[in-house]
């Protein structure tokens, strides 16, 4: 068949995209290199719901940003993305940086966030009593949140499957057959798709590849841009932690970037990064010692009681950075084809409002992006969230199935019901990253120790085994 | 929340510590183990090589064997184990809340024992930087695989420490059909047992690789190699490999200790405790490797008892912590217990329990209090990194009530 939109890329642009699509009669296939959804540059990102105030004022990036943080915001309500509204604030260690803190607060005004506030140094400790000493003063962005990244992309991904959107993992497209626009045969004048697993033929295409988008834009023709994988690395620190770190501690932008910052996670945890090297290598996602060794230093200077506490995970995450300064969103009449190229990690924000400005591109191009009326409600994702109840802790729900009684993963207290679920939903786990991404089984702090063997059969045998799932 | 429990003794954690507590004490008073686990036993559950059993039970069984006799123990006299649940945190000062399948609910005791055990610190906590591949385990995930799931693991292994638990795991590798290509340890020897090390070069042939760490981890899907790095020279060595072990480097399961707030020691990370195990908190005592991590099973096991007198004197007379505090000086990491009354109760076994991070052949070990040395003696046992050392609590004999806090120290 010939689709009418095919996406390339099943992150959380590319699902956002595929979902807002699959909402009209369009048929729309979501093709992904990597046997999950969300396994590329969207897993591992600092996880920040961003108001986006300090976007540079005027791009698309800025738009998609403040859109998108609603976007979002409201979506993860009627899901169930775990989001906790915990606020952040911007700390200057220097006059410097200080005198920067009023220049950032016009800029969030500029980006229509108004709800900035600067404040001084005893404001600070009062909201981070455990930061090191030597703050000088801070600016207060109340707006700033935690979400739960892996659950917003399986959710705009489960929706857009739920929605008649073909999901075609493990098909890496490796060369493009641009088509004419001719409709003189089924497949004639399509545009095909040549992958890993076969052909796939679309009227539009939709280049949602993040790394790998300025490759794809190239099979097109195009040389427009070059993605420049840019590695970050992190710590996630022990739950034991997480008091210190009340809300988001972070650093005042200097002209090296956006630099370190501590984070409470949705999960209970503490983030201390990312660190920012760019690299030629787009797979190159191990962690280095010279990047723990940056970490660890920073660290020490702005929490050292946090160096404290055991390290729970380790990673290191590839941002798509390319070479201008704002997102690359671009319709090709002829070709029929959308580059959505340049989407750095904001875009777990804007995922949302940039799928809105592609579906708004392709209505001008003539497509009918308009919903339809038969609509499934969108899908209620289960609950990673610190902020919320989890089965564990939830008497109604143990009563009515004792699965959820059966702690099995100990550290994160998932439960048998939650495992089994995430193994028979609509979109179950490709292996057992993917199951700790739809479950948090194993992220704990002992790192399997315990439940490694228990949940790995699990995986293997595609449900819960009798002797884990208890005598529940 | 479902009705609330009470009973007189609740015992959190169902090993060694645990059960023989509850096998000890459930002749003169209701007692309740909570086990997290579907089935009590603890690590030696998944340990299924000899070496257990001998100081406590008089007779060396398997891992399993021992397990389970602790277990028919406790139920044999008359302890109440409810496994498969999971005590989740605290609702008063002795009360606790239950994850269960049969529903969540409230047990509410007049003493509650921590027996919540050790656990293996991850690769992610070692901070080892590289790839992240499959085939990177500790050796509790590892026993869990093979002797529990009957779980294929690799061919070749590098396990990375020189502990006690470290051949464990080489034990547990060869019986998987996987080769140990290298034991990595940042000590000049593969520590433990001088018959580990004889054992390990002669009937195991294990290759130790001292005084190095493991520096980086490389392989993409699987574990491809690993990187040692020599601590003197800084030589870098590339070991091909498709499984890494972590092995040993023990941290205790501490979080319900942590969140009741309970005076922990720096060292050990668990509960500042007296001779007759008591923590800071009235009516809240913890036993087993919760204390000293990691000593062996039977040394766990008998802390289990040895808390019983405590438990039924704070019952009858509500007895609280008292002593001095004991401090450890390096070499020596830690030692437990904390505090020591002196011409009190000495601790289980007459033995402060402690850990050295260097080797010392001859120790002779001794106590100073107020700067003055008030105890020394001389054990015929070597003081070796990999293991707990004991020292004998006699020491102690001669300190002051009314002084100061006690020093214990190493000299050759």
């Amino acid at each position: 068949m010939t689709y009418d939109v095919a996406v390339i890329g099943a992150g959380i642009v590319g699902s956002a995209i595929a979902r807002g699509l699959a909402g009209s009669e369009l048929s729309v296939a979501l093709v992904e290199a990597r046997s999950d959804v969300g396994d590329g540059t969207s897993k591992a990102n600092t996880a920040i719901l961003h108001t986006g105030f300090d976007a540079s004022p005027g791009t698309l990036e800025s738009r998609l940003v403040a859109r998108g943080y609603h976007l979002l915001g409201e979506y993860a309500e009627a899901t169930g993305i775990p989001v906790e509204r915990t606020g952040a604030v911007l700390v200057a260690w220097n006059d410097e940086e200080l005198a920067v803190l009023p220049g950032l607060k016009e800029k969030a005004e500029a980006n229509g966030y108004h709800a900035c506030a600067i404040v001084d140094a005893d404001e600070v400790y009062g909201l981070v009593p455990a930061l090191a000493p030597g703050a000088r003063g801070g600016l207060r962005v109340p707006g700033e949140a935690i979400i739960c990244t892996w659950t917003t992309n399986l959710a705009l991904a489960t929706d857009a499957r739920r929605r008649g959107a073909a999901l075609l993992t493990d098909h890496r497209v490796e060369s493009v057959t641009v088509g004419d626009g001719s409709r003189a045969a089924v497949t004639e004048g399509a545009t095909v798709l040549h992958t890993t697993r076969g052909d796939i033929a679309a009227t539009w295409v939709v280049n949602a590849a993040g790394l790998g988008a300025d490759q794809l834009d190239a099979a097109f023709g195009h040389r427009r841009f070059t993605v420049t994988p840019r590695r970050g690395e992190l710590f996630v620190f022990d739950k034991l932690a997480r008091p210190m770190v009340p809300l988001i501690v972070l650093p005042v932008p200097s002209s090296r970037g956006k630099g370190v910052l501590v984070s409470p996670t949705i999960y209970g945890n503490v983030m201390l990064g990312p660190t920012a090297e760019d690299l030629t290598d787009r797979t190159a996602t191990g962690t280095s010692e010279a990047g723990f060794e940056f970490l660890w230093e920073k660290g020490r200077a702005l929490m050292p009681q946090l160096l404290e506490e055991e390290v729970t995970a380790s990673y290191a995450g590839l941002r798509a950075a390319i070479d201008r300064p704002d997102y690359l969103v671009d319709l090709d009449p002829e070709q029929r084809y959308v580059l959505v190229g340049g989407i750095r990690s904001t875009g777990l924000t804007s995922g949302m409002a940039v799928a809105e400005h592609v579906l708004e591109l392709l209505t001008e191009a003539g497509l009918d992006c308009s919903p339809r009326a038969d609509l499934p409600p969108p899908p209620r994702m289960p609950n990673l969230g610190e902020a919320g109840i989890r089965p564990y802790q939830d008497d109604a729900r143990i009563a009515a199935d004792p699965a959820y009684g059966t702690v099995v993963c100990f550290c994160e207290r998932v439960t048998a019901g939650e495992i089994r679920d995430a193994l028979a939903s609509n979109l179950p786990p490709a292996d057992l990253d993917g199951l700790r991404r739809r479950t948090r089984a194993m992220n704990g702090r002992c790192q399997g120790f315990y439940c490694g063997a228990a949940v790995t059969a699990c995986l293997e045998q595609g449900a819960v085994p009798e002797e884990v799932a208890g005598r529940g | 929340m479902a009705e609330d429990r009470h009973v007189a003794v609740l015992v959190v954690g169902g090993g060694p510590s645990g059960l023989a507590c509850a096998a000890s004490l459930a002749g003169s008073c209701e007692v309740l183990v909570v086990e997290r686990e579907q089935r009590a036993g603890g690590i030696p559950r998944h340990s299924d090589h000899t070496g257990y059993g001998l100081r406590d039970r008089r007779r060396l069984m398997r891992g399993p064997a021992y397990a389970e006799a602790w277990r028919t123990a406790a139920l044999d006299a008359g302890a109440e184990l409810l496994e498969g649940a999971m005590v989740t945190g605290w609702t008063g000062d002795r009360e606790v809340s239950v994850t269960s399948p049969a529903g969540r609910f409230r047990v509410g005791a007049d003493a509650v024992v921590l027996a919540t055990g050790v656990r293996e610190r991850p690769r992610s906590a070692r901070r080892i930087p590289g790839d992240r591949p499959d085939g990177v385990l500790t050796t509790g995930q590892l026993q869990n695989l093979v002797h529990l799931r009957h779980h294929e693991v690799g061919h070749a292994a590098v396990v990375v420490g020189g502990e006690l638990v470290s051949w464990s795991a080489v034990l547990t590798l060869r019986e998987a059909g996987c080769r140990t290509v290298a034991m990595v340890t940042p000590y000049a020897k593969a520590e433990a047992y001088a018959l580990f090390r004889w054992a390990g070069r002669a009937a195991l042939r294990v290759p130790v690789v001292g005084h190095s760490d493991v520096v980086r981890i490389e392989g993409r899907v699987r574990v491809r190699s690993v990187v040692v790095r020599d601590r003197a020279t800084g030589v870098e060595t590339t070991v091909a490999c498709d499984t890494v072990v972590t092995t040993g480097d023990w941290i205790p399961d501490h979080e319900l200790a942590r969140s009741r707030g309970l005076e922990l020691d720096p060292g050990t990370r668990g509960p500042a405790v007296d001779a007759a195990l008591r923590t800071d908190a009235p009516g809240v005592f913890a036993v087993g490797n919760l204390l000293h991590p990691a000593d062996t099973a039977d040394v766990a096991a008998l802390d289990g008892a040895h808390v019983v007198a405590a438990v039924r004197d704070w019952l009858d007379r509500g007895g609280t912590r008292r002593g001095v505090r004991i401090a450890a000086e390096p070499p020596l990491r830690w030692v437990s217990p904390q505090y020591v009354e002196p011409g009190g109760e000495p601790p289980a076994r007459e033995r402060l329990l402690s850990w050295t991070d260097t080797l010392v052949r001859r120790p002779v070990v001794e106590a100073l209090q107020d700067g003055r040395v008030v105890g020394r003696c001389r054990t015929w046992w070597p003081a070796a990194p990999g293991r707990v050392f004991r020292i004998p609590s006699g020491i102690l004999d001669d300190v002051d009530a009314t002084r100061g806090e006690v020093t214990v120290r190493l000299r050759s």
